[in-house]
């Protein structure tokens, strides 16, 4: 789960990490009001989007004056920013945070993460600060540095010493950098993100060490032992879709293809999409309606497929194995019924119940193409939808 | 042979009086698993009864802990079908009471909580495969886990795959061909998890009955990438993969924790790439994968000793 900088910064101030003062704002007043209360000479509005690299689409502005702040937030609220993690669509900015402004000497990398090869938490550092961590390990990784740490004792004091020096911290901050990073690990660790990245972290000319942004993403797996976090969620920043899917404990993402998708498994999910794009679909999304699927459910994700206007014809690919061929079946005639079955709809089902489900669905009265394999259903809609 | 379960393999189910554990208990039952107890904190001393389809009623012992379990019943392997909350608890009970094999069915497993686990096995005997998989199954022998065990026929080629459901389809294309399993092994979609393909493989490499295996792999992480390397260097029977996702967007989760193209790492289109510079051939469609392993069977004269079952006419 993904949470805005100024949420991120909230959290990481109660660990004591140093992050700059500041406030969010919904409207200019309220920005204003902001920075009033910071009183700095230097105020930075900071549009709030769930994406990256919002500094080069103009989503950051440095204002000089209480009036520059009114200006530039009421520029930004209700602009799109189009940035290259959004996608050409871009997002609406609802949100500011109103920061007072640093004098930067210096920016760094520090990055948390869980390693997938060592199975441990990671914690990376590099002296390329703000630029993105990809491209540094892309074109100089010599000058990332990693410390893994052992669960069993977390982040030790060398570790984080190790980091700084070799990120050449000033010699009298390296403590400074130190606590930081403790503190960071133990923010880490307590509230079960799977991501923390302080890109940049600056060293300021008086002789702070701080985080100038802060991204967090969360493991949704964790998050029944956080209520604090899930509070952080914002659903403007979620797809309509998902936010319904989620409800209903459907895995689905939107894409923006024309074949929607129902299947059970997420690899088999993945694979479904991938042999429609095979024979020249495109999927609309993935949906795993998962192994132990109720008719219930198996309706709504039916629904929530038809919503989406851009679904042409759906593909329905179930191999049974907990999940019966026959609650399948059922699902999809009642949620026909539902709301209307107006589009092409290919089924494959294999597996458990297989006979009792295509019974089902022969005798239901409704269109239905049926198909004996995976890529003969992916061929049969994708000539349906064209 | 086989690997990791055979007939003599002993299972208790942790989880046993939850509704899941119960269901699968019962389904492994049927299939002909040595299933001789479970455990379920504070109901110890009790029995469940499970009714089989042909009536036969299987009492099932009831401990409260792995330990207890073990004695009394000599179990050598455990399955485990607690809540996420717990799980990572349960693991590291099985891996103390010295089981040499947990499987860990569970879905849901905080990444943080198997980062300690993995730690605490560190120097221990236990094998754990899991979290998030369905199981392992030896055909006619041991079923532990929530696969359909119908589709399975026993036979020769090993099967091992990140995704539970891609591993039925995978199993469904060699029986209907004839070519039956000698274990198929589902390692899980987390991230942090117990055996990963090379610990496979390295046992299939070893099964003298075992001639050619089938990996399925995903976006995500590099383990497909490190196994083909592997594979290059030690393999001595032919391998085919498959991976799936080739057209998932960068940065979300599908469905899998483990299954996320993060920072432009882990794509499909790397691990494409990687398999077959290390001479691995992979099915350009998931329908592809047996017909592919069939061509790699053929060119390694290994088609008649594969075939160890009836093709089915589909």
């Amino acid at each position: 789960m993904n949470i805005h900088e100024y949420q991120g910064k909230e959290v990481l101030r109660q660990y004591g990490v140093a992050v700059p003062r500041g406030y969010v704002a919904f409207t200019a007043d309220e920005a204003v009001a902001a920075a009033e209360k910071l009183g700095s000479a230097v105020t930075v509005v900071k549009a709030q989007i769930h994406a990256g690299g919002r500094g080069k689409a103009g989503g950051v502005k440095i204002a000089k004056s209480v009036e520059q702040v009114r200006e530039f937030a009421s520029e930004l609220l209700g602009k799109v920013l189009v940035t290259h993690q959004t996608g050409p669509e871009g997002k609406e900015v609802k949100r500011l945070l109103i920061e007072e402004g640093c004098d930067i000497k210096k920016e760094y990398y520090i990055g948390i993460v869980v390693d997938r090869a060592t199975g441990c938490v990671v914690v990376m550092a590099s002296e390329e600060g703000g630029t993105e961590i990809e491209e540094v390990a892309e074109h100089t990784p010599e000058k990332i540095f990693k410390e893994v740490v052992d669960p069993a004792v977390g982040l030790q004091p060398f570790q984080a010493r190790k980091l700084a020096f070799a990120i050449n911290i000033p010699g009298e901050l390296v403590n400074k950098a130190v606590k930081f990073m403790l503190a960071l690990y133990k923010a880490f660790v307590e509230k079960d993100c799977s991501i923390a990245e302080i890109n940049p972290l600056v060293v300021t000319g008086g002789g702070d060490v701080m985080a100038l942004d802060a991204k967090l993403n969360f493991d949704s797996n964790a998050l029944f032992r956080h209520k604090d976090v899930q509070s952080l969620r914002d659903l403007d920043e979620e797809d309509a879709k998902e936010i319904e899917a989620s409800k209903f404990d459907l895995s689905y993402i939107a894409l923006d293809g024309n074949i929607g998708c129902m299947v059970n498994g997420a690899g088999l999910a993945m694979a479904t999409m991938d042999i429609i794009k095979h024979f020249g679909g495109e999927p609309a999304n993935f949906l795993d309606v998962g192994g132990g699927a109720t008719t219930e459910k198996v309706t709504e994700a039916f629904k929530i497929i038809l919503s989406d206007a851009g679904v042409k014809g759906i593909f329905v690919n179930i191999f049974g194995g907990i999940m019966r061929c026959d609650v399948i079946a059922n699902g999809v005639v009642e949620a026909a019924k539902q709301v209307g079955l107006d589009r092409p709809l290919v089924v494959r089902l294999e597996g458990t119940n297989v006979e009792l489900g295509r019974k089902i669905l022969n005798e239901s009265g409704l269109e239905i193409t049926t198909a004996n394999s995976m890529a003969d259903g992916a061929q049969k809609i994708v000539a349906l939808v064209q | 042979m086989s690997i990791l379960i055979n007939k003599d393999t002993k299972v208790i189910t942790q989880g046993i009086t939850g509704a899941t554990g119960l269901f699968h208990t019962k389904g492994a039952l049927e299939y002909g698993s040595q299933m001789v107890g479970g455990v379920t904190p504070g109901k110890g001393g009790t029995f469940v009864e499970i009714t089989l389809d042909n009536g036969t009623v299987v009492k099932q012992p009831v401990f409260n802990t792995v330990g207890e379990a073990v004695a009394a019943t000599g179990a050598n392997a455990s399955v485990i079908y607690v809540p996420p909350a717990f799980a990572a608890d349960a693991i590291m009970e099985a891996v103390d009471a010295e089981l040499d094999l947990v499987i860990c069915i569970t879905e849901g497993i905080p990444v943080l909580d198997m980062v300690n686990v993995k730690r605490y096995m560190e120097g221990k005997k236990t094998v754990l495969v899991g979290p998030n998989c369905p199981g392992v199954i030896t055909p006619d022998e041991c079923k532990i886990g929530i696969m359909p065990g119908y589709i399975h026929t026993k036979g020769h080629v090993g099967v091992v795959s990140r995704s539970g459901t891609l591993t039925y389809e995978a199993v469904h294309q060699l029986t209907t061909r004839g070519i039956g399993q000698s274990t198929a092994v589902g390692i899980g979609g987390d991230p942090v998890k117990g055996m990963e393909f090379i610990d496979v493989l390295s046992r299939f490499n070893e099964d003298p009955d075992t001639y050619a295996v089938i990996m399925i792999g995903e976006i995500g992480g590099t383990a497909e990438e490190e196994a083909a390397e592997w594979i290059a260097a030690n393999m001595k029977k032919p391998v085919v993969g498959f991976i799936g996702g080739k057209t998932a967007p960068p940065g979300k989760r599908m469905g899998h924790a483990g299954a996320i193209i993060s920072g432009g790492k882990g794509t499909a289109a790397e691990k494409v790439a990687k398999l077959e510079s290390c001479g691995i051939r992979v099915a350009p469609t998931p329908s592809d994968m047996g017909a592919t392993l069939v061509e790699v069977l053929v060119a390694n004269q290994l088609l008649e000793k594969c075939t160890t079952a009836t093709p089915a006419n589909s």
